[in-house]
């Protein structure tokens, strides 16, 4: 099997995208103060990148495990699973 | 008027649909609200479900429910970056009823269970989350979501690991690092009779790997490989704290893990068609807590249920029989008409009683132990170079083994004394 970057292993999920809705929110000001910046390596699905010193979450990729929610230092990132119905859709699990 | 039911289920996990079927077989009006589209959409195990308890919520399940594969070989392995040592047993009663364990996927498995749950009479919601409780002088009336409310006598948390709903009521404190691990898992389709010429299976039976060392790139954890019938189920589980120290991505992780020489080969040609993510409860025995409250029951992975000694992973099992258990007690509270948190209590009583909370105190210094980094380095270095030294030959004068092995202990850095401690503690923690 072929290496497979993190961008095609969540390629070939099934996901339900409530557009325009996401259900993950960034304080910047106090992920601007963030040493750590844990999600930018910790969100199984590299959800989270930063741009010109803002973190942008690429919130349709979510895999809702919850992991940059516990990892987070600083309380910069609030997490709450999308609205019933959307997001993620395990078809095998 | 908000609707008023007997119980509300918040969450079709295995230990919703389990408590949902018993309080609906038994005559209870029940709401089982799950806020995925189809009860198993966000669920995901590695997983193999040990199926002891189901067999007794539903007798001979494995006629009926979507079961993969029979787990009939074991195969403990210890990883290095270029090697392995590996354990295999072959257990033949685990080849027939009433079996012991089964690979499921728990997007088929789920679905299964909770539409047993309707057939008994359960009412599934499906496509609805719930964000929080309804209180009425401190006490718990129903849930809510969108504003919308839902009334009952008793609600049952049945949502998993994040469990919003159980430090809403004050149950449990937040989760941090040390008390979970990262669970990911990549789905790799093969064609039936390759997955059994390769592992060398015969029909319904399967094998499940349980792989430590430098699968988790030395951190706390390791990794698993299930067979299903027509796919491998092929993932890591790695305890976040180490995770943050060690600064690298968990899937990069799983890239170098399938590159392996020993692992390459099991998945070669296969074809990756989904992949995910799901935390697991590390927190173990000692940070449990109160299971219940006023008009709440909390179950599965909501209540930190999970057992794990490195090599065997268990939460589904628990999840299921924490969910009869939970039945049980509201329909004794519904009997006396009193759910108030003492009539709830005889819960905590029978789950002190049953092999779910005996089996996590039995492994409750399990997680501590499965932080000694020997475990992860030095252990698979030590015994992959031991077997080295004993099949190499390359024309030097061999040793025996006792030398050969107090030679390779100092290589690996371990001491007589690590070895005695360490396998004390294996033996009694594990
Ligand atoms: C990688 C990995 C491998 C594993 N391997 C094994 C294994 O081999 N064997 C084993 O026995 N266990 C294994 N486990 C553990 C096992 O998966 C869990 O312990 C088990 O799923 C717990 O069941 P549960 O019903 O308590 O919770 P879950 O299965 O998490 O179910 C919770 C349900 O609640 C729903 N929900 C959550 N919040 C809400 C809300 N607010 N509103 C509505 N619905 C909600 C969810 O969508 C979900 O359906 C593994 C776990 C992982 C991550």
């Amino acid at each position: 099997m072929n290496r497979s970057s993190i961008q095609e292993k969540v390629g070939i999920n099934k996901y339900e995208i409530d557009e325009g809705n996401s259900h993950i929110h960034i304080d910047q000001e106090k992920c601007a103060n963030c040493v750590e910046k844990s999600c930018l390596y910790i969100c199984p699905a590299g959800v989270y990148s930063e741009r010109n010193g803002d973190i942008i979450p690429e919130f349709a990729a979510c895999l809702e495990c919850g992991t940059c929610r516990v990892a987070c230092a600083n309380e910069g990132l609030t997490w709450f699973y999308p609205r019933g119905s959307f997001g993620i859709i395990y078809r095998q699990g | 008027m908000a609707d008023k039911y007997q119980v509300i289920i918040v969450g079709a996990g295995l230990a919703g649909s389990a408590a949902a079927f018993k309080l609906a077989q038994a005559g209870l009006e029940v709401v089982l609200i799950e806020r995925g589209q189809y009860p198993g959409s966000k669920n995901l195990s590695g997983g193999i479900l040990y199926g002891g308890i189901l067999n007794e919520l539903i007798p001979a399940f494995w006629e009926e429910a979507p079961v993969e594969r029979s787990i009939t070989k074991n195969i403990v392995t210890f990883l290095t970056e270029q090697d392995s040592f590996s354990i295999e047993t072959h257990n033949n009663r685990f080849s027939a009823p009433p079996y012991n364990g089964f690979s499921v996927l728990r997007g088929k498995f789920d679905r299964w269970l909770a539409e047993k749950a309707e057939e008994e009479g359960a009412m599934l919601v499906p496509g609805i989350c719930i964000d929080g409780l309804v209180k009425e002088n401190g006490k718990v009336i129903g849930v809510k979501a969108d504003d919308e409310e839902m009334l009952a006598d008793v609600v049952i948390a049945a949502d998993g690991v994040n469990s919003f709903l159980a430090r809403e009521a004050g149950l449990y404190k937040d989760l941090h690092k040390q008390d979970v691990a990262v669970g990911i898992k990549e789905l790799i389709e093969l064609p039936a009779g390759t997955i059994e010429d390769r592992f060398n299976l015969t029909g319904k039976e399967g094998t499940a790997y349980g792989i430590i060392g430098y699968a988790t790139a030395g951190q706390a954890g390791g990794a698993f490989l299930y067979t299903n019938k027509e796919s491998i189920s092929v993932g890591l589980v790695i305890h976040l704290d180490d995770l943050l120290k060690g600064k690298r991505k968990a899937y990069d992780i799983l890239e170098d893990f399938l590159e392996h020489p020993r692992i390459a080969p099991l998945v070669r040609g296969g074809k990756a068609t989904e992949y995910g993510a799901h935390l697991v409860q590390e927190a173990g025995y000692d940070n449990l807590s109160r299971l219940y409250d006023h008009h709440l029951l909390v179950v599965g992975e909501a209540a930190g249920l999970l057992a794990n000694n490195g090599l065997v992973i268990r939460g589904m099992d628990l999840a299921i029989g924490s969910g009869m258990l939970a039945a049980e007690a509201v329909l004794q509270a519904f009997d006396r008409n009193d759910f108030s948190a003492d009539a709830l209590s005889s819960y905590q009583k029978a789950m002190e009683q049953s092999f779910i909370l005996k089996d996590m105190k039995t492994y409750s210094k399990a997680p501590g132990f499965m932080k000694g980094h020997r475990l992860y380095q030095q252990y698979p270095d030590m015994v992959t170079g031991l077997m080295e030294k004993i099949y190499a030959q390359d024309c030097s004068p061999k040793e025996n083994i006792y030398k050969i092995a107090l030679n390779q202990m100092k290589e690996s850095q371990i001491s007589l004394l690590n070895l005695a401690g360490d396998g004390r503690k294996g033996l009694f923690w594990l």
